[in-house]
């Protein structure tokens, strides 16, 4: 086991427990088969993070909509367990007993393994978090630019669900996904600029550690932008438009049935937990708290109220159109995000290494700038200022 | 290199989230703009008008209610108010203000809906529609209370209403008439300045007075243009000729002004049940009409200012113990009139809260 894998408290603890078995129980063996507990020791950890991220995410149903329950005045479910916390569960268990239907305009290929594509580059997101002290599954020196990727690759698979499924619905679902992805992947790059220029790292076990202050003081108008750009990648409301319900269905799901609508399914739910732990360790300063709770328990604190602060968002606001939605992205956020982005540089050049004190100066200037900028903007955005709708005559005859 | 494009044709409908019952259009897009539209009605098609020659006039009321099953009372008073003037029967002060609660009470109700859909089809995920609704089940449960029913209500009789309210109705009235007011605030506050909201609807779809009047467009929408047309002031029936409200009026004729203007008359209507319960006095709700009413030869039609804009039925009678011809004048049908010029250009986002702010209801488009 080299020094990499030894800062990884998580993996050391299963290799060592592993080692120690082996020694045990084959002594002779123990040398040659070191390879083994290396891989097994590898594979389990992998399992218990990448289920544990599904049970939080699970967990994140219920807690979504027992909350939505509270602010629709309703309960909620509450039938089956404790609170009703097993209602995922029983809600897993029809989808898998639906009847899997193929439509007969799909193509084939693409319907089917559209599922896949969504739902495993989110997996596959999930190997950078850092979890607590040195739980995590892999220290990457690009973890920043690897999210970015991994999370380009779902739209894909959205666009593959929207187009296989040779459903109209399904179509405007994709379209309007790939729209959304190219504008709001720009926002959401240059806010994370900001942050990398902070730590001096793309690193997010390094970034957490070059917090001494939480990067959410540090960056306010970087977080506004993330959050607001990470809810538009998830495609959650007020962005929701690639599911709207009201207008298109379901979008790109509405052919789907059985357990490869779980499947699209899922990701709803598991985005936002996956969201809400970048968000944490990039500007709350990921596992780091005080007093007796545990690293993990304090990143789980914080994930809970990110996730908390997303289900708020959607129960609050309506959906925009697909051009406010545009236009937010490169009239309001881009700019915004460019601002930030020269800010941040400056203080960087002038103050390489700064102070507690000199930190907070910063907070205060960016405090500024971010009340600023944003109300700036919205007033030279606003409704007020806003050209009036206008219909578009068509440019297009139908025969 | 020009790429190929042709526009598409979607099926919105009859079975679709926010068509607000079974209303289908044929939709073609370009893009998310809208080409052409082909409304295509009558999948709830229930022939009531025909039913309503076949049963006698006091049966007729049971069909009312299920016209537009979101505001029965106003449907029970349009008809019983046309049966009435056939006959030219006197309906007792006491029924008669019992009728105008229980219109405006319905109205509210039926405003409750329409904003709640209104903000569904923007997307908002439910929460305004769980308020409204709240609202709505107090209203429902006064209704319980007056006629034991809470939708189908057939509350109203030829010549007056069916019973007198019980004793513990008005007190249940006066605390909802003292909680309403602060409830619209509390949906103002969360709608009225809602930065989403107005990017949504202001400017959205302007309808002009002249292109409402020309389309025979009643009720909010027209009131939303800037006519201060309404039947209550213009024609008043019943004792609204008593009553001291105002009729709001929008300036612009666009979305976010009908969505105003229902949020406006729904104060005004709880004013005008507050001056109803002041004004109340004792005596016979209903005048002595027998069961089986046979009105002399002829015909009537009084029209109502309904939640949706002018109501009314246009009965014929032959003498005998059912109506000759019972002609639905629905303002859901008739306020759908501009649809196709009112959506063409558009996107496919507008579509829905467009259709939205018309606030129809299938019960009563298709009859």
């Amino acid at each position: 086991m080299g020094p990499i894998l030894e800062k990884n408290t998580f993996y050391s603890m299963i290799y060592n427990f592993l080692d120690g078995l082996m020694e045990r129980v084959i002594p002779s063996m123990s040398e040659p088969l070191a390879w083994l507990v290396y891989v097994v020791a590898g594979l389990i950890m992998v399992i218990v993070i990448v289920n544990g991220v599904m049970i939080m995410s699970l967990l994140f149903i219920w807690w979504e909509r027992r909350l939505l329950g509270r602010f629709h005045h309703r309960i909620g479910p509450n039938r089956w367990g404790p609170f009703g916390l097993f209602q995922p569960i029983a809600d897993g268990i029809k989808t898998l007993f639906k009847e899997d239907i193929v439509p007969n305009e799909a193509d084939r290929w693409v319907f089917n393994l559209a599922p896949i594509v969504v739902l495993s580059p989110l997996l596959v997101m999930v190997a950078v978090i850092p979890f607590g002290q040195g739980t995590y599954m892999v220290d990457l020196n690009v973890a920043v630019l690897y999210v970015v990727a991994a999370g380009t690759v779902e739209t894909l698979g959205i666009f593959m669900a929207g187009w296989g499924s040779g459903n109209r619905y399904a179509l405007f679902g994709a379209m309007r996904a790939i729209a959304v992805l190219l504008s709001y992947e720009v926002p959401l790059i240059l806010a994370l600029l900001g942050v990398i220029m902070l730590a001096g790292s793309m690193s997010l076990i390094a970034i957490v550690e070059a917090q001494s202050l939480p990067f959410l003081l540090l960056q306010p108008l970087g977080f506004f932008i993330f959050l607001t750009a990470s809810i538009a990648e998830m495609n959650r409301a007020p962005f929701d438009l690639v599911e709207a319900e009201s207008e298109i269905i379901a979008g790109f799901h509405t052919e789907y049935s059985g357990m490869k609508f779980g499947m699209l399914q899922l990701p709803d739910f598991l985005s936002p937990v996956i969201g809400a732990g970048f968000i944490t360790a990039l500007y709350l300063k990921g596992w780091v708290g005080w007093g007796v709770l545990p690293s993990q328990g304090w990143f789980l604190l914080k994930l809970v109220l990110v996730l908390f602060l997303i289900v708020w968002i959607r129960a609050t606001v309506p959906r925009l159109r697909i051009d406010q939605v545009m236009a937010f992205a490169w009239k309001f956020l881009f700019p915004l995000s460019v601002i930030n982005i020269l800010v941040t540089a400056v203080e960087v050049i002038v103050l390489p290494q700064p102070s507690l004190a000199e930190l907070w100066l910063l907070v205060g200037i960016n405090f500024v700038v971010a009340i600023v900028g944003i109300v700036v903007m919205a007033n030279l955005l606003g409704h007020r200022r806003f050209r009036a709708a206008t219909p578009i005559r068509p440019s297009v005859t139908v025969s | 290199m020009q790429i190929r494009t042709e526009p598409v044709t979607i099926n919105i409908g009859p079975q679709h989230p926010s068509t607000h019952g079974v209303f289908r259009m044929r939709v073609t897009f370009d893009g998310e703009v809208i080409l052409d539209v082909e409304p295509i009605f009558g999948y709830l098609h229930r022939g009531t008008e025909k039913l309503a020659e076949e049963r006698n006039y006091t049966q007729v009321i049971t069909l009312t209610d299920r016209l537009d099953y979101v505001a029965s009372m106003t449907n029970n008073q349009a008809y019983v108010l046309s049966c009435e003037q056939l006959g030219g029967i006197e309906v007792p002060e006491r029924g008669q203000y019992l009728r105008v609660i229980a219109a405006e009470l319905q109205r509210i109700a039926s405003h409750l809906v329409a904003t709640g859909f209104l903000l569904q089809d923007l997307g908002a995920f439910a929460t305004p529609l769980m308020y409204c609704m709240r609202e709505r089940e107090r209203i429902l449960d006064l209704f319980e209370m007056l006629c034991g029913a809470r939708i189908t209500v057939s509350y109203m009789r030829i010549g007056g209403v069916f019973q007198d309210a019980p004793e513990d109705f008005w007190p249940a009235l006066r605390q909802f008439l003292e909680d309403m007011p602060r409830f619209i605030e509390e949906y103002e506050g969360l709608l009225t300045g809602n930065e989403i909201l107005l990017g949504r609807t202001k400017g959205l779809n302007i309808l002009s007075a002249e292109d409402a009047i020309n389309a025979s467009i009643t009720g909010p929408l027209l009131r939303a243009s800037g006519v201060a047309w309404d039947l209550r002031k213009m024609a008043p029936y019943e004792v609204y000729d008593r009553m001291d409200f105002e009729v709001p009026i929008g300036s612009a004729g666009d979305v976010y002004d009908r969505y105003w203007v229902r949020v406006q008359e729904m104060r005004q209507s709880v004013l005008i049940i507050q001056q109803c319960v002041k004004q109340i006095a004792p005596g016979p709700v209903r005048t002595n009409v027998p069961l089986v009413y046979r009105p002399p030869v002829g015909d009537a039609y009084v029209p109502i200012e309904g939640p949706k804009g002018e109501l009314g039925f246009y009965i014929v009678s032959d003498g005998g113990i059912a109506p000759y011809r019972c002609k639905v004048r629905a303002p859901s049908f008739i306020n759908l009139s501009l649809l196709k010029e009112m959506l063409v250009g558009w996107k496919m986002a507008d579509l829905v809260v467009i259709f939205g702010s018309i606030d129809i209801n299938m019960g009563e488009v298709d009859r």
